[in-house]
Protein backbone atom coordinates (compact mmCIF):
# COMPACT_ATOMS: atom_id res chain seq x y z
CA UNK A 1 0.00 0.00 0.00
CA UNK A 2 2.96 2.30 0.23
CA UNK A 3 4.30 2.03 -3.30
CA UNK A 4 2.41 5.04 -4.61
CA UNK A 5 3.00 7.26 -1.62
CA UNK A 6 5.24 10.26 -1.65
CA UNK A 7 8.02 10.57 0.95
CA UNK A 8 5.80 12.66 3.20
CA UNK A 9 3.14 9.97 3.24
CA UNK A 10 5.19 6.99 4.35
CA UNK A 11 4.54 5.01 7.47
CA UNK A 12 6.91 6.88 9.72
CA UNK A 13 5.17 5.99 12.94
CA UNK A 14 5.81 2.36 12.22
CA UNK A 15 9.46 2.86 11.46
CA UNK A 16 10.75 3.44 15.01
CA UNK A 17 10.15 -0.22 15.84
CA UNK A 18 12.45 -1.37 13.14
CA UNK A 19 14.97 1.28 13.94
CA UNK A 20 14.91 0.52 17.63
CA UNK A 21 15.63 -3.12 17.03
CA UNK A 22 18.04 -3.01 14.16
CA UNK A 23 20.03 0.19 14.24
CA UNK A 24 22.84 1.03 16.60
CA UNK A 25 22.09 2.55 19.97
CA UNK A 26 23.71 5.76 18.99
CA UNK A 27 21.35 6.20 16.11
CA UNK A 28 18.46 5.28 18.33
CA UNK A 29 19.49 7.96 20.77
CA UNK A 30 19.60 10.49 18.00
CA UNK A 31 16.18 9.42 16.88
CA UNK A 32 14.71 9.23 20.38
CA UNK A 33 15.70 12.78 21.11
CA UNK A 34 13.89 13.95 18.05
CA UNK A 35 10.94 11.66 18.25
CA UNK A 36 8.45 13.78 20.09
CA UNK A 37 8.13 15.65 16.85
CA UNK A 38 6.93 12.52 15.13
CA UNK A 39 3.35 13.13 16.11
CA UNK A 40 3.36 16.53 14.51
CA UNK A 41 4.96 15.23 11.36
CA UNK A 42 2.53 12.34 11.24
CA UNK A 43 -0.45 14.59 11.68
CA UNK A 44 0.48 16.28 8.46
CA UNK A 45 0.47 12.98 6.61
CA UNK A 46 -2.43 12.03 4.41
CA UNK A 47 -3.85 8.58 4.63
CA UNK A 48 -3.08 6.45 1.65
CA UNK A 49 -6.40 6.09 -0.09
CA UNK A 50 -6.61 2.74 -1.71
CA UNK A 51 -10.02 1.69 -2.87
CA UNK A 52 -8.67 -1.28 -4.77
CA UNK A 53 -8.65 -3.42 -1.62
CA UNK A 54 -11.74 -5.35 -0.65
CA UNK A 55 -12.67 -7.73 2.12
CA UNK A 56 -13.37 -7.06 5.77
CA UNK A 57 -12.29 -3.51 6.49
CA UNK A 58 -10.66 -3.11 9.90
CA UNK A 59 -11.43 0.59 9.87
CA UNK A 60 -9.31 3.53 10.90
CA UNK A 61 -7.89 5.12 14.03
CA UNK A 62 -8.11 3.37 17.38
CA UNK A 63 -11.14 1.41 16.20
CA UNK A 64 -9.04 0.01 13.38
CA UNK A 65 -6.33 -1.08 15.81
CA UNK A 66 -8.88 -2.69 18.13
CA UNK A 67 -10.38 -4.55 15.17
CA UNK A 68 -6.87 -5.63 14.18
CA UNK A 69 -6.39 -7.05 17.69
CA UNK A 70 -9.87 -8.57 17.53
CA UNK A 71 -8.94 -10.33 14.28
CA UNK A 72 -5.80 -11.84 15.85
CA UNK A 73 -7.69 -12.90 18.96
CA UNK A 74 -10.31 -14.57 16.76
CA UNK A 75 -7.53 -16.55 15.13
CA UNK A 76 -5.95 -17.58 18.43
CA UNK A 77 -9.25 -18.46 20.08
CA UNK A 78 -10.37 -20.60 17.13
CA UNK A 79 -7.04 -22.41 17.20
CA UNK A 80 -7.10 -23.29 20.91
CA UNK A 81 -10.79 -24.24 20.78
CA UNK A 82 -9.81 -26.84 18.20
CA UNK A 83 -6.73 -27.91 20.20
CA UNK A 84 -8.88 -28.68 23.24
CA UNK A 85 -11.74 -30.19 21.23
CA UNK A 86 -9.35 -32.65 19.56
CA UNK A 87 -6.29 -32.93 21.84
CA UNK A 88 -3.11 -34.23 20.28
CA UNK A 89 -2.02 -37.81 20.86
CA UNK A 90 -0.82 -38.55 24.40
CA UNK A 91 -1.34 -35.00 25.67
CA UNK A 92 -0.42 -34.85 29.36
CA UNK A 93 -2.92 -33.67 31.97
CA UNK A 94 -0.66 -30.73 32.76
CA UNK A 95 -0.41 -29.61 29.14
CA UNK A 96 -4.13 -30.04 28.61
CA UNK A 97 -4.90 -27.98 31.71
CA UNK A 98 -2.63 -25.11 30.74
CA UNK A 99 -3.67 -25.15 27.06
CA UNK A 100 -7.27 -25.03 28.27
CA UNK A 101 -6.33 -21.97 30.33
CA UNK A 102 -4.89 -20.36 27.22
CA UNK A 103 -8.05 -21.21 25.23
CA UNK A 104 -10.13 -19.48 27.87
CA UNK A 105 -7.83 -16.45 27.92
CA UNK A 106 -8.06 -16.09 24.15
CA UNK A 107 -11.84 -16.45 24.18
CA UNK A 108 -11.93 -13.79 26.91
CA UNK A 109 -9.78 -11.48 24.78
CA UNK A 110 -11.86 -12.09 21.68
CA UNK A 111 -15.17 -11.55 23.44
CA UNK A 112 -13.82 -8.48 25.21
CA UNK A 113 -12.93 -6.82 21.89
CA UNK A 114 -16.24 -7.84 20.38
CA UNK A 115 -18.11 -6.24 23.28
CA UNK A 116 -15.89 -3.15 23.43
CA UNK A 117 -16.15 -2.53 19.70
CA UNK A 118 -19.90 -3.17 19.72
CA UNK A 119 -21.34 -1.96 16.42
CA UNK A 120 -17.86 -1.15 15.11
CA UNK A 121 -16.63 -4.72 15.34
CA UNK A 122 -15.66 -6.65 12.23
CA UNK A 123 -17.64 -9.85 11.64
CA UNK A 124 -16.41 -13.31 12.58
CA UNK A 125 -13.49 -14.36 10.41
CA UNK A 126 -13.23 -17.72 8.70
CA UNK A 127 -10.03 -19.53 9.62
CA UNK A 128 -8.03 -22.03 7.62
CA UNK A 129 -6.20 -24.58 9.73
CA UNK A 130 -5.66 -27.06 6.92
CA UNK A 131 -1.89 -26.90 7.38
CA UNK A 132 -2.11 -27.90 11.05
CA UNK A 133 -2.18 -31.54 12.17
CA UNK A 134 -4.14 -31.33 15.40
CA UNK A 135 -3.24 -34.94 16.26
CA UNK A 136 0.48 -34.15 16.47
CA UNK A 137 2.02 -32.36 19.43
CA UNK A 138 4.79 -30.87 17.29
CA UNK A 139 2.33 -29.38 14.81
CA UNK A 140 0.03 -27.96 17.49
CA UNK A 141 2.76 -26.50 19.69
CA UNK A 142 4.68 -25.18 16.69
CA UNK A 143 1.56 -23.33 15.56
CA UNK A 144 0.83 -22.14 19.09
CA UNK A 145 4.34 -20.74 19.32
CA UNK A 146 3.96 -18.98 15.98
CA UNK A 147 0.62 -17.45 17.01
CA UNK A 148 1.76 -16.33 20.46
CA UNK A 149 5.04 -14.82 19.28
CA UNK A 150 3.15 -13.14 16.44
CA UNK A 151 0.56 -11.80 18.87
CA UNK A 152 3.21 -10.27 21.12
CA UNK A 153 5.03 -8.67 18.21
CA UNK A 154 1.71 -7.41 16.83
CA UNK A 155 0.54 -5.77 20.05
CA UNK A 156 3.98 -4.23 20.57
CA UNK A 157 3.97 -2.88 17.04
CA UNK A 158 0.42 -1.57 17.34
CA UNK A 159 0.89 0.13 20.71
CA UNK A 160 2.47 3.29 19.31
CA UNK A 161 -0.35 3.52 16.73
CA UNK A 162 -2.97 3.86 19.48
CA UNK A 163 -3.97 7.39 20.53
CA UNK A 164 -6.15 6.63 23.56
CA UNK A 165 -4.34 6.05 26.86
CA UNK A 166 -7.10 3.69 27.97
CA UNK A 167 -6.84 1.54 24.86
CA UNK A 168 -3.06 1.51 25.16
CA UNK A 169 -3.38 0.25 28.72
CA UNK A 170 -5.86 -2.42 27.61
CA UNK A 171 -3.47 -3.57 24.90
CA UNK A 172 -0.74 -3.67 27.53
CA UNK A 173 -2.89 -5.79 29.83
CA UNK A 174 -3.31 -8.34 27.06
CA UNK A 175 0.16 -8.36 25.50
CA UNK A 176 1.95 -9.41 28.68
CA UNK A 177 -0.43 -12.36 28.99
CA UNK A 178 0.34 -13.28 25.39
CA UNK A 179 4.03 -13.03 26.27
CA UNK A 180 3.49 -15.37 29.24
CA UNK A 181 1.76 -17.79 26.86
CA UNK A 182 4.56 -17.45 24.30
CA UNK A 183 7.29 -18.17 26.84
CA UNK A 184 5.37 -21.14 28.22
CA UNK A 185 4.74 -22.66 24.78
CA UNK A 186 8.35 -22.12 23.74
CA UNK A 187 9.53 -23.83 26.92
CA UNK A 188 7.23 -26.77 26.17
CA UNK A 189 8.88 -27.17 22.77
CA UNK A 190 12.45 -26.46 23.86
CA UNK A 191 13.05 -25.82 27.56
CA UNK A 192 14.87 -22.55 28.08
CA UNK A 193 13.82 -21.02 24.75
CA UNK A 194 11.48 -18.44 26.33
CA UNK A 195 13.56 -15.51 25.07
CA UNK A 196 14.99 -16.88 21.84
CA UNK A 197 17.06 -14.64 19.61
CA UNK A 198 14.37 -15.02 16.93
CA UNK A 199 12.02 -12.91 19.07
CA UNK A 200 14.35 -10.87 21.29
CA UNK A 201 17.13 -8.75 19.84
CA UNK A 202 20.12 -10.20 21.71
CA UNK A 203 22.02 -6.90 21.60
CA UNK A 204 19.32 -4.76 23.21
CA UNK A 205 17.15 -7.28 25.06
CA UNK A 206 14.11 -5.78 23.28
CA UNK A 207 11.31 -7.83 21.74
CA UNK A 208 11.23 -7.53 17.96
CA UNK A 209 7.88 -5.95 17.11
CA UNK A 210 6.02 -6.14 13.81
CA UNK A 211 3.77 -3.65 12.09
CA UNK A 212 0.24 -4.63 10.97
CA UNK A 213 1.14 -5.35 7.36
CA UNK A 214 3.94 -7.71 8.43
CA UNK A 215 1.67 -9.43 10.93
CA UNK A 216 -1.27 -9.81 8.56
CA UNK A 217 0.90 -11.25 5.84
CA UNK A 218 1.98 -13.98 8.27
CA UNK A 219 -1.48 -14.50 9.81
CA UNK A 220 -3.10 -14.52 6.37
CA UNK A 221 -2.02 -18.11 5.86
CA UNK A 222 -4.52 -19.10 8.55
CA UNK A 223 -7.37 -16.70 7.72
CA UNK A 224 -9.64 -17.37 4.75
CA UNK A 225 -11.51 -14.10 5.04
CA UNK A 226 -9.80 -11.30 3.18
CA UNK A 227 -8.79 -8.49 5.53
CA UNK A 228 -8.48 -4.90 4.39
CA UNK A 229 -6.05 -3.06 6.64
CA UNK A 230 -5.54 -0.10 4.34
CA UNK A 231 -7.19 2.39 6.69
CA UNK A 232 -5.19 1.45 9.78
CA UNK A 233 -3.07 4.22 11.24
CA UNK A 234 0.58 4.01 10.34
CA UNK B 1 11.59 7.49 1.82
CA UNK B 2 14.60 9.35 3.07
CA UNK B 3 14.81 8.82 6.81
CA UNK B 4 17.61 11.27 7.34
CA UNK B 5 15.55 14.06 5.88
CA UNK B 6 12.73 13.17 8.22
CA UNK B 7 15.11 13.25 11.19
CA UNK B 8 16.20 16.72 10.20
CA UNK B 9 12.63 17.88 9.82
CA UNK B 10 11.77 16.51 13.22
CA UNK B 11 14.66 18.33 14.82
CA UNK B 12 13.47 21.56 13.25
CA UNK B 13 9.99 21.21 14.64
CA UNK B 14 11.05 19.80 17.99
CA UNK B 15 13.22 22.34 19.76
CA UNK B 16 11.21 22.00 22.94
CA UNK B 17 12.06 18.38 23.69
CA UNK B 18 15.12 19.20 25.71
CA UNK B 19 13.45 22.20 27.27
CA UNK B 20 10.50 20.13 28.28
CA UNK B 21 12.68 17.74 30.24
CA UNK B 22 14.90 20.38 31.81
CA UNK B 23 12.88 20.94 35.01
CA UNK B 24 13.66 17.36 35.87
CA UNK B 25 17.32 17.65 35.07
CA UNK B 26 18.11 19.35 38.33
CA UNK B 27 16.36 16.61 40.26
CA UNK B 28 18.22 13.97 38.31
CA UNK B 29 21.57 15.66 38.94
CA UNK B 30 20.71 15.91 42.61
CA UNK B 31 19.95 12.22 42.67
CA UNK B 32 23.31 11.29 41.18
CA UNK B 33 25.16 13.56 43.58
CA UNK B 34 23.10 12.46 46.50
CA UNK B 35 24.17 8.83 46.18
CA UNK B 36 27.85 9.73 46.36
CA UNK B 37 27.43 11.69 49.56
CA UNK B 38 25.62 9.04 51.53
CA UNK B 39 27.60 6.88 53.91
CA UNK B 40 27.45 3.22 52.98
CA UNK B 41 25.86 2.22 56.28
CA UNK B 42 22.96 4.58 55.73
CA UNK B 43 22.19 3.35 52.23
CA UNK B 44 19.32 0.92 52.72
CA UNK B 45 17.24 3.63 54.33
CA UNK B 46 18.53 6.30 52.02
CA UNK B 47 17.43 4.58 48.85
CA UNK B 48 13.78 4.96 49.70
CA UNK B 49 14.38 8.63 50.38
CA UNK B 50 16.34 8.87 47.17
CA UNK B 51 13.37 7.62 45.18
CA UNK B 52 11.11 10.16 46.83
CA UNK B 53 13.63 12.94 46.37
CA UNK B 54 14.25 12.21 42.72
CA UNK B 55 10.70 11.63 41.71
CA UNK B 56 8.79 13.83 44.10
CA UNK B 57 5.48 13.25 45.75
CA UNK B 58 3.34 13.26 42.66
CA UNK B 59 3.74 10.77 39.89
CA UNK B 60 5.76 12.27 37.07
CA UNK B 61 4.73 12.12 33.46
CA UNK B 62 7.78 13.42 31.63
CA UNK B 63 9.59 10.92 29.49
CA UNK B 64 13.07 11.18 30.96
CA UNK B 65 11.90 10.73 34.51
CA UNK B 66 9.89 7.68 33.53
CA UNK B 67 12.88 6.27 31.68
CA UNK B 68 15.01 6.79 34.79
CA UNK B 69 12.35 5.07 36.86
CA UNK B 70 12.57 2.13 34.44
CA UNK B 71 16.36 2.29 34.49
CA UNK B 72 16.40 2.04 38.27
CA UNK B 73 14.23 -1.07 38.17
CA UNK B 74 16.50 -2.53 35.49
CA UNK B 75 19.60 -1.70 37.56
CA UNK B 76 18.01 -3.64 40.40
CA UNK B 77 17.23 -6.66 38.25
CA UNK B 78 20.56 -6.61 36.43
CA UNK B 79 22.60 -6.51 39.62
CA UNK B 80 20.41 -9.16 41.21
CA UNK B 81 20.92 -11.69 38.41
CA UNK B 82 24.54 -10.76 37.83
CA UNK B 83 25.30 -11.41 41.49
CA UNK B 84 23.23 -14.58 41.57
CA UNK B 85 24.77 -16.12 38.46
CA UNK B 86 28.25 -15.27 39.77
CA UNK B 87 27.63 -16.80 43.20
CA UNK B 88 29.22 -20.24 43.34
CA UNK B 89 26.89 -22.95 44.54
CA UNK B 90 23.70 -20.87 44.40
CA UNK B 91 22.20 -22.11 41.13
CA UNK B 92 22.34 -25.92 40.91
CA UNK B 93 25.25 -26.68 38.59
CA UNK B 94 24.57 -28.81 35.56
CA UNK B 95 20.86 -27.90 35.42
CA UNK B 96 19.02 -25.87 32.75
CA UNK B 97 18.54 -23.20 35.41
CA UNK B 98 22.08 -21.95 34.83
CA UNK B 99 21.44 -21.17 31.16
CA UNK B 100 17.96 -19.74 31.84
CA UNK B 101 19.13 -17.35 34.56
CA UNK B 102 22.13 -16.37 32.48
CA UNK B 103 19.79 -15.45 29.60
CA UNK B 104 17.66 -13.34 31.94
CA UNK B 105 20.79 -11.72 33.38
CA UNK B 106 21.90 -10.82 29.87
CA UNK B 107 18.51 -9.33 28.97
CA UNK B 108 18.45 -7.18 32.10
CA UNK B 109 21.98 -5.93 31.55
CA UNK B 110 21.04 -5.15 27.96
CA UNK B 111 18.00 -3.23 29.18
CA UNK B 112 20.23 -1.17 31.46
CA UNK B 113 22.66 -0.44 28.64
CA UNK B 114 19.82 0.39 26.28
CA UNK B 115 18.04 2.77 28.65
CA UNK B 116 21.34 4.44 29.55
CA UNK B 117 22.07 4.94 25.86
CA UNK B 118 18.66 6.55 25.35
CA UNK B 119 19.01 8.78 28.42
CA UNK B 120 22.63 9.71 27.80
CA UNK B 121 23.84 12.21 30.37
CA UNK B 122 20.36 12.31 31.90
CA UNK B 123 20.68 8.72 33.12
CA UNK B 124 20.60 8.30 36.88
CA UNK B 125 23.48 6.53 38.59
CA UNK B 126 23.00 3.00 39.85
CA UNK B 127 21.92 2.97 43.50
CA UNK B 128 23.45 0.60 46.02
CA UNK B 129 21.03 -2.23 46.54
CA UNK B 130 20.25 -4.28 49.59
CA UNK B 131 18.79 -7.52 48.30
CA UNK B 132 18.43 -8.82 51.85
CA UNK B 133 15.89 -6.08 52.59
CA UNK B 134 17.57 -5.39 55.92
CA UNK B 135 18.19 -9.04 56.58
CA UNK B 136 14.70 -10.33 55.72
CA UNK B 137 15.92 -12.36 52.74
CA UNK B 138 19.06 -14.33 51.89
CA UNK B 139 18.74 -14.64 48.10
CA UNK B 140 22.40 -15.38 47.46
CA UNK B 141 22.61 -18.26 49.91
CA UNK B 142 19.19 -19.81 49.26
CA UNK B 143 18.26 -20.75 45.71
CA UNK B 144 14.53 -20.79 46.50
CA UNK B 145 14.70 -17.30 47.97
CA UNK B 146 16.66 -16.19 44.92
CA UNK B 147 13.95 -17.52 42.59
CA UNK B 148 11.22 -16.01 44.76
CA UNK B 149 12.75 -12.53 44.58
CA UNK B 150 13.38 -12.99 40.86
CA UNK B 151 9.71 -13.72 40.28
CA UNK B 152 8.74 -10.78 42.47
CA UNK B 153 10.97 -8.44 40.47
CA UNK B 154 9.73 -9.69 37.09
CA UNK B 155 6.03 -9.60 37.93
CA UNK B 156 6.54 -6.12 39.38
CA UNK B 157 8.47 -5.03 36.31
CA UNK B 158 5.66 -6.10 34.00
CA UNK B 159 3.16 -4.07 36.00
CA UNK B 160 5.49 -1.08 36.26
CA UNK B 161 6.09 -0.77 32.50
CA UNK B 162 2.39 -1.30 31.84
CA UNK B 163 1.48 1.47 34.24
CA UNK B 164 3.81 3.96 32.58
CA UNK B 165 2.96 3.23 28.94
CA UNK B 166 0.24 5.92 28.74
CA UNK B 167 2.76 8.52 29.94
CA UNK B 168 4.92 7.71 26.92
CA UNK B 169 2.21 8.39 24.34
CA UNK B 170 3.91 11.69 23.57
CA UNK B 171 7.02 9.91 22.37
CA UNK B 172 6.23 7.00 20.08
CA UNK B 173 9.81 5.81 19.78
CA UNK B 174 10.30 5.57 23.51
CA UNK B 175 6.86 3.98 23.85
CA UNK B 176 7.77 1.35 21.26
CA UNK B 177 10.99 0.54 23.13
CA UNK B 178 9.22 0.38 26.50
CA UNK B 179 6.61 -2.01 25.10
CA UNK B 180 9.38 -4.16 23.67
CA UNK B 181 10.96 -4.40 27.13
CA UNK B 182 7.60 -4.93 28.86
CA UNK B 183 6.90 -8.17 26.97
CA UNK B 184 10.39 -9.49 27.66
CA UNK B 185 9.83 -9.02 31.39
CA UNK B 186 6.60 -11.00 31.00
CA UNK B 187 8.48 -13.81 29.24
CA UNK B 188 10.97 -13.87 32.12
CA UNK B 189 8.14 -13.92 34.65
CA UNK B 190 6.47 -16.82 32.85
CA UNK B 191 9.66 -18.88 32.89
CA UNK B 192 10.54 -18.06 36.51
CA UNK B 193 7.04 -18.96 37.65
CA UNK B 194 7.48 -22.36 35.99
CA UNK B 195 10.91 -22.77 37.58
CA UNK B 196 9.35 -22.15 40.98
CA UNK B 197 6.46 -24.44 40.17
CA UNK B 198 8.95 -27.23 39.47
CA UNK B 199 10.23 -26.66 43.02
CA UNK B 200 6.80 -26.84 44.59
CA UNK B 201 5.13 -23.46 44.19
CA UNK B 202 1.46 -23.92 43.33
CA UNK B 203 1.14 -21.46 40.46
CA UNK B 204 0.99 -21.12 36.70
CA UNK B 205 2.95 -19.02 34.17
CA UNK B 206 0.13 -16.45 34.41
CA UNK B 207 -1.18 -14.68 37.50
CA UNK B 208 -4.30 -16.22 39.00
CA UNK B 209 -6.45 -13.80 40.97
CA UNK B 210 -4.08 -12.00 43.33
CA UNK B 211 -2.37 -15.22 44.36
CA UNK B 212 1.23 -14.73 45.51
CA UNK B 213 2.28 -18.26 44.53
CA UNK B 214 4.00 -19.00 47.80
CA UNK B 215 6.06 -15.82 47.90
CA UNK B 216 6.56 -14.18 51.32
CA UNK B 217 3.44 -12.36 52.52
CA UNK B 218 5.28 -9.07 52.09
CA UNK B 219 4.99 -9.63 48.34
CA UNK B 220 1.20 -9.30 48.36
CA UNK B 221 1.23 -5.72 46.98
CA UNK B 222 2.88 -7.12 43.83
CA UNK B 223 -0.31 -9.05 43.07
CA UNK B 224 -3.02 -6.89 44.59
CA UNK B 225 -5.43 -5.72 41.92
CA UNK B 226 -4.63 -8.57 39.54
CA UNK B 227 -7.92 -10.22 40.50
CA UNK B 228 -10.18 -7.75 38.71
CA UNK B 229 -12.43 -9.30 36.09
CA UNK B 230 -14.07 -6.29 34.47
CA UNK B 231 -12.25 -4.52 31.64
CA UNK B 232 -13.51 -1.23 30.22
CA UNK B 233 -16.92 -1.94 31.74
CA UNK B 234 -17.04 -5.38 30.13
CA UNK B 235 -17.54 -8.10 32.73
CA UNK B 236 -15.25 -10.94 31.64
CA UNK B 237 -16.38 -13.52 34.18
CA UNK B 238 -19.43 -15.35 32.88
CA UNK B 239 -18.85 -14.62 29.21
CA UNK B 240 -20.15 -17.65 27.36
CA UNK B 241 -19.04 -18.63 23.87
CA UNK B 242 -18.14 -21.82 21.99
CA UNK B 243 -19.51 -23.88 24.84
CA UNK B 244 -17.07 -22.27 27.28
CA UNK B 245 -18.05 -20.04 30.18
CA UNK B 246 -15.22 -17.85 31.37
CA UNK B 247 -14.51 -18.37 35.07
CA UNK B 248 -13.40 -15.57 37.37
CA UNK B 249 -10.03 -17.35 37.50
CA UNK B 250 -9.59 -17.24 33.72
CA UNK B 251 -10.95 -13.69 33.61
CA UNK B 252 -8.25 -12.51 36.03
CA UNK B 253 -5.49 -14.47 34.29
CA UNK B 254 -6.40 -13.17 30.83
CA UNK B 255 -5.52 -9.57 31.71
CA UNK B 256 -2.44 -8.40 33.58
CA UNK B 257 -2.98 -5.19 35.52
CA UNK B 258 -0.79 -2.09 35.72
CA UNK B 259 0.68 -0.65 38.90
CA UNK B 260 0.90 3.06 39.50
CA UNK B 261 4.18 4.84 39.93
CA UNK B 262 3.65 5.15 43.67
CA UNK B 263 2.72 1.49 44.03
CA UNK B 264 5.89 0.41 42.26
CA UNK B 265 7.99 2.75 44.38
CA UNK B 266 6.48 1.30 47.49
CA UNK B 267 7.32 -2.24 46.33
CA UNK B 268 10.80 -1.28 45.14
CA UNK B 269 11.47 0.36 48.47
CA UNK B 270 10.33 -2.81 50.19
CA UNK B 271 12.75 -4.94 48.23
CA UNK B 272 15.59 -2.47 47.97
CA UNK B 273 15.63 -0.76 51.30
CA UNK B 274 13.94 -3.32 53.46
Amino acid sequence: MTKNTSPSQTNILVEPDRIGSSVSRRKFLHYAGAASGLVMVASACKKDDNNMDSGVNLGSGDTGILNYAYALEQLEAAFYIQVIATPYTDISDEEKMLLTDIRDHEIAHREFFKAALAGGAIPALEVDFSTIDFTKRDSVLGTAKAFEDLGVSAYNGAGPLITSADYLTLAGKIVSVEARHAAFIRDLIAPGSFVGSDVIDPTTGLEISKNPSMVLSIAGKYIKTKINASNLPS
Amino acid sequence: MNLLNIFEEIEKVDPEFNERISPRRAAIRNMAGFGKKVALSALPLAIGTLFQKAYGQTAPTDVNTILNFALTLEYLEAEFYTTGVATTGLIPAGTPAVAALTLIRNDENNHVAFLKSVLGTNAVAKPTFDFTAKGAFNPFSSYDVFLALAQAFEDTGVRAYKGQAPNLLSNKTVLAAALNIHSVEARHASHLRQMRKARGANQKPWITGKDIGGLPAAAQPIYDGEEIDTQANVKITGISANGVTISSTAASEAFDEPLSYEEVLSIATLFIAG
